[in-house]
């Protein structure tokens, strides 16, 4: 039943590719079309509910003409943010990636932008696939996958859904799905190592969304980063409770420098306002997600970029091959997946050289940034001497600690 | 450099900061909302004025290279849309509530949309003035640096009061907003008072719009305002309709919502949820203790409870 | 309804007075349907884009097709419910605009009931986790009708303070005390388990919160049109010492719409979380709540005309994503053309009982 009306729209969506220059009649008549469900249902509120969904079915059926030529070889790609797609962050980071994609070759792509992790994702990765055609979708927030992305791929076995979050699990998960991550906590342990090398009062402040294992990884990464290079630092964190709250986030950096913190850095979707905000007060900041370089052209140190694009085009020559890309796909510096900002003017050279030795090192895979021995700040050892953590160690990825040098206690 | 560790003297010193630096939005718009419901008429729409205030003071400002330009772009196209809600509700049997429900959708609206292409770029911003320049602790000058608005806007709050109660325009509002007959009779429009009071409520949520996105926290963006303006209309009612009580309320309010940050930058992080929620916590926690079921709203403009 | 305040034609000749009177519930909306479809047509060409294919690209995504009407419908459930809890103490004279904190209280309630009875059979459950959601909601709300009735405190004031007091309690449990362990980067309470939740309504894609909203509707109006209960209610609303004269127990009344409102929005949170999420998050807080409150000013309280009002703005919501796809305009653009919708909607109650009706059809 519902696959009929399915095809029946594809033809219509097909339609919708000719030329529009001489169909002003029937976009008029069109226009009728739709104000008479919408009349009924608005107008009428006795009127039975069975009359709605025959009214567009019934209209659907007598649009769709006689089949219009197969679909081209393009294939459609959706992308899904959860915030506006240029915030200077998360989503801008996606959105760039999405930009170098609509320029290959045979390939369009549709955006949609915030879009809440409710019901709402569902049904925009089921109009994409219904209304656009998209055969392959990039719902890129985390909170998208459990149980949205989940359940339209069962629906939808011949779609590829492809998240960002790096959740995907063998056998539990559908088999159109797939899921990416970058180690960018590697690069915030650089990020750290110029921080530390570059603060004076020693003090760093991590202005944070919540305190969730990905967070959790890049305040400890940029704390070990700082502390290797300057053991006299310490990182107060300051979690405003959610992704984009912009005045909190403002608050929470005024405070910070009122206590002496003179290195701002953020884990929320957009950095913007902190990085402004930092500038403002004269003091330095490195970015997170995106590059925020423009907005702080003095205190502006460096930051801890995605580079998704390297991740998207490799997806898409997969896709184009009639490959299932790989189920899971993480990557740091050696892959491409994570890079730096360019160093900012107030980084000395004897701090880059340091920052660039430990970007070669975790670049070869010869520095480990969990190693034993090490104590979380309370005290307690959390790796024991001997005991190394590599990147791909899927136990990281369940952090629940603050190391040594971290200002902050967990729930 | 002797005194960056300020340690738990850095809260109450942040509550105050954060009193300066977050209340001006609320204060502008409870502010601008107690005039317009002091002449007997509600304009919930302010929420979505403050967001096309701020969009516009930065798209102004961004466009004419003057910030203060953009605080009077922001003030104009506030008082355009309070013009708009009061020539709407100036007919009969137009809901002054739910018209205030759509115009907040409208601004809001229109600002996210016309405000997409001034995500990006940076547009030039309000200075502050150092009040704390005798001091020399750091902490105690940035909790001081006060952006004029703010002054403008403690001033207006005395200013709006005694207005209210010692001149003739101020007689005039309340006369309507007590008994639009009694107005009426003695030959005023009521109207027209009432258009006007709103487009001044207009004016003034406008130009705290802009206090967000060309000072504090000073760019623009679509998460700016949490419910800010909304917020601002219902601190009227616990400042009951006196413009001096908004000035406390935004003050408390906004120093409240400090104390959540302070505190986690001194390492006290448990529950910090809940020490965010203090503001809200706080307000209804001393609206509970001030109100009485006795002399129920005594303060309430008549007109308000009886518009609909 | 239909007044028609117009006395008797002189002749036996068509009415045209009455006539327009009785149709003037659905003249009115149609015409203001029309001036605003207009001005957003005229809006949209300003922004470079053909309005005409614009409104049909939006038929499309909320009407079109089977699957976009199913989006519809979707998304119309949860505000018939949050609807009911500003529109039912509204009867009574109040302006609730906390449903959003009763929502969320009441997933957060049903997410923690259904973790708290794992192991039981399921109807147990889920009978025990849409209790839970209504009583938090019911008290939520009717706390605020108990501070009004009790110490004279704003309700308006004091459910939007209760909201955000909600969200950061629904924040503090989900990351603390009613925290999984195993959900590591989206903080949650335990899954209900995939076995219990609720599923769809046999045929159609969409969850059983559409079925129970209208029910409730249906409820609600009879209550509120047909019962003494009703009646008592309309009355606090429409002179609270007249009716205390009269023998209403006003205290009683405002206390109990505030809590059925409540309720309701609270049930609507444990939809959310029996039939989408399977366990309470960060996500419950969505804007339904705050949805809801516009649904019921559309609907002018009317818990009937809260039904096609949601739909209506489901319709709208479904085709926001197909604007964004298809012409590259601002995810914004919805929220324009429900902006010009609802003012020019609202600004037409003018007309009601203006229109000379005769005189038109004369000129005719």
């Amino acid at each position: 039943m519902s696959a009929k009306r399915e095809h029946g729209d594809d033809s219509l969506m097909m339609r919708r590719s000719a030329p529009p220059a001489s169909s002003t009649s029937l976009f008029q008549r069109r226009l009728l079309l739709t104000l008479v469900p919408c009349l009924v249902a608005f107008a009428a509120s006795c009127s039975k509910k069975e009359e709605a969904p025959a009214a567009p079915a019934s209209s659907a059926a007598a649009e769709a003409t006689p089949a219009a030529a197969p679909a081209d070889k393009t294939l459609t790609v959706g992308f899904i943010y959860v915030g506006p797609k240029d915030d200077f962050g998360y989503n801008q980071a996606h959105h760039e990636g999405a930009l170098a994609v609509s320029k290959l070759p045979g390939i369009k792509i549709r955006e949609e932008e915030k879009v809440p992790e409710t019901l709402d994702v569902q049904k925009t990765m089921e109009s994409m696939i219904n209304l656009d055609g998209a055969k392959l979708l990039f719902p890129t927030s985390f909170g998208y996958f459990d149980p949205h992305i989940l359940k339209v791929a069962e629906k939808y076995p011949n779609v590829t859904f492809l998240h960002c979050g790096g959740l995907y699990q063998e056998g539990k998960h559908p088999k159109n799905v797939g899921s990416y991550f970058g180690y960018i906590d590697e690069a915030e342990y650089v990020a750290g190592i110029v921080a530390g090398g570059t603060t004076k009062t020693n003090k760093l402040g991590f202005i944070a969304a919540k305190p969730i294992p990905q967070v959790l990884r890049n305040i400890n990464s940029y704390t070990l980063g700082a502390r290797s290079i300057n053991p006299k630092v310490e990182t107060t964190v300051i979690f405003t409770g959610d992704w984009s709250m912009p005045v909190k986030e403002a608050e929470a950096a005024n405070t910070l420098i009122d206590q002496g913190v003179d290195v701002l850095t953020a884990h929320v979707d957009s950095p913007k306002v902190v990085i402004e905000t930092a500038e403002k007060r004269g003091v330095f900041s490195t970015g997170y997600h995106a590059s925020q370089a423009s907005l702080a052209p003095k205190g502006y140190l460096t930051g801890a970029e995605w580079n998704w694009e390297k991740v998207y085009t490799a997806y898409i020559e997969k896709v184009k091959a009639g490959q299932m890309p790989d189920h899971l796909v993480r990557g740091g510096f050696s892959s491409g997946y994570i890079k730096l900002s360019p160093y900012g003017a107030a980084v000395s050279d004897a701090v880059k050289a340091k920052a660039d030795e430990a970007k070669a090192k975790l670049t070869a895979g010869t520095l480990v940034i969990y190693a034993g021995p090490m104590k979380d700040n309370a005290g307690k050892e959390i790796i024991p001497a001997g005991t190394d953590h590599p990147q791909t160690d899927i136990s990281l990825e369940s952090m629940n600690y603050l190391v040594q040098g971290v200002k902050g206690k967990l729930n | 450099m002797s005194d960056t560790t300020l340690g738990l003297w850095g809260i109450p010193l942040a509550v105050l900061g954060g009193a300066i630096r977050v209340s001006t939005p609320f204060l502008f718009v409870s502010l601008g909302e107690c005039i317009t419901e002091r002449s007997g008429r509600v304009n919930l729409g302010l929420e979505g004025t403050l967001v096309m205030g701020a969009m516009s003071g930065y798209g102004f400002s961004y466009l004419t290279g003057s910030p203060w330009l953009g605080v009077l772009g922001a003030g104009v196209i506030g008082s355009l849309l309070g013009a708009l809600h009061g020539f709407i509700c100036g007919k009969p049997r137009v809901n002054d509530i739910a018209l205030g429900i759509a115009m907040m959708l409208l601004g809001v609206g229109l600002a996210f949309f016309l405000g997409k292409p001034l995500i990006q770029p940076t547009a030039p911003r309000l200075g502050a003035i150092p009040f704390g320049f005798f001091s020399s602790s750091a902490q105690l000058r940035s909790a001081l640096n006060v952006n004029v608005l703010f002054v403008i806007g403690v001033a207006l709050a005395p200013l709006l009061h005694f207005g209210l109660q010692n001149t003739r325009w101020g007689l005039v509002v309340r006369t309507v907003g007590e008994s639009s007959e009694a107005a009426r009779a003695l030959g005023y429009n009521v109207n027209r008072v009432r258009l006007l009071a709103t487009a001044a409520g207009g004016f003034l949520a406008g130009v705290g719009g802009s206090f967000l996105s060309l000072y504090y926290p000073g760019s623009w963006n679509e998460g700016l305002s949490s419910g800010q303006g909304l917020m601002a209309v219902a601190l009227v009612i616990f400042a009951r309709w006196s413009p001096k009580r908004c000035l406390y309320a935004s003050l408390l309010f906004g120093g409240a919502g400090a104390i959540g940050p302070a505190l986690q930058s001194v390492g006290i992080t448990t529950g910090y949820y809940l020490w965010n929620a203090a503001p809200y916590a706080l307000t209804l926690a001393i609206l509970i203790a001030s109100s009485s079921a006795t002399r129920a709203s005594a303060d309430m403009p008549a007109e308000l409870g009886a518009a609909r | 309804m239909a007044t028609g305040g117009a006395p008797n034609a002189p002749s036996a000749r068509v009415d045209w007075a009455d006539i327009g009177a009785r149709l003037e519930p659905f003249l009115i909306p149609l015409f203001a349907l029309f001036v605003s479809l207009a001005l957003f047509g005229a809006f949209v060409a300003l922004a470079g884009q053909p309005p005409l294919e614009v409104y049909y690209q939006m038929y499309r995504g909320a009407f079109g097709t089977w699957f976009s009407f199913q989006n519809t419908l979707q998304r119309a459930s949860p505000l018939l419910l949050t609807a009911l809890c500003t529109a039912l103490p509204a009867r009574a004279g109040l302006i609730v605009i906390g449903g959003e904190g009763a929502f969320v209280m009441g997933g957060l309630a049903a997410g923690a009931t259904g973790v708290a009875l794992a192991g039981s059979p399921r109807a147990v459950i889920l009978g025990a986790m849409f209790a839970a959601g209504a009583v938090v909601g019911a008290i939520w709300i009717g706390f605020c009708g108990f501070l009004r009735a009790r110490r004279g405190v704003n309700e308006t004031i004091a459910s939007l303070l209760l909201t955000y007091i909600g969200i950061a309690l629904l924040n503090h449990f989900v990351e603390g005390p009613l925290r999984d362990p195993e959900s590591l980067n989206k903080p949650s309470t335990r899954h209900i388990g995939e076995a219990n939740m609720l599923g769809s309504i046999p045929g159609l894609d969409v969850h059983w919160g559409l079925v129970a909203g209208v029910v409730a509707c249906l409820v609600a109006y009879v209550l509120m049109e047909r019962t003494v209960f009703g009646f008592s209610a309309a009355l606090v609303g429409g002179n609270a010492r007249a009716a205390k004269l009269s023998g209403v127990k006003v205290a009683e009344v405002i206390v109990i719409t505030c809590a059925l409102g409540g309720a309701a929005a609270g049930v609507a949170g444990s939809f959310e979380v029996a039939a989408v999420h399977g366990r309470a998050n960060a996500s419950l807080v969505a804007g339904y709540g705050y949805a809801g409150i516009l649904v019921s000013f559309l609907a002018r309280h009317n818990a009937l005309a809260i039904i096609p009002v949601s739909l209506f703005l489901g319709g709208i919501a479904a085709s926001g994503g197909l604007l964004q796809r298809v012409f590259a305009l601002p995810d914004a653009t919805v929220n324009v053309l429900q902006g010009i919708l609802f003012v020019v909607l609202i600004a037409s109650d003018t007309l009601y009982g203006r229109i000379r009706w005769r005189s038109l059809a004369g000129a005719r």
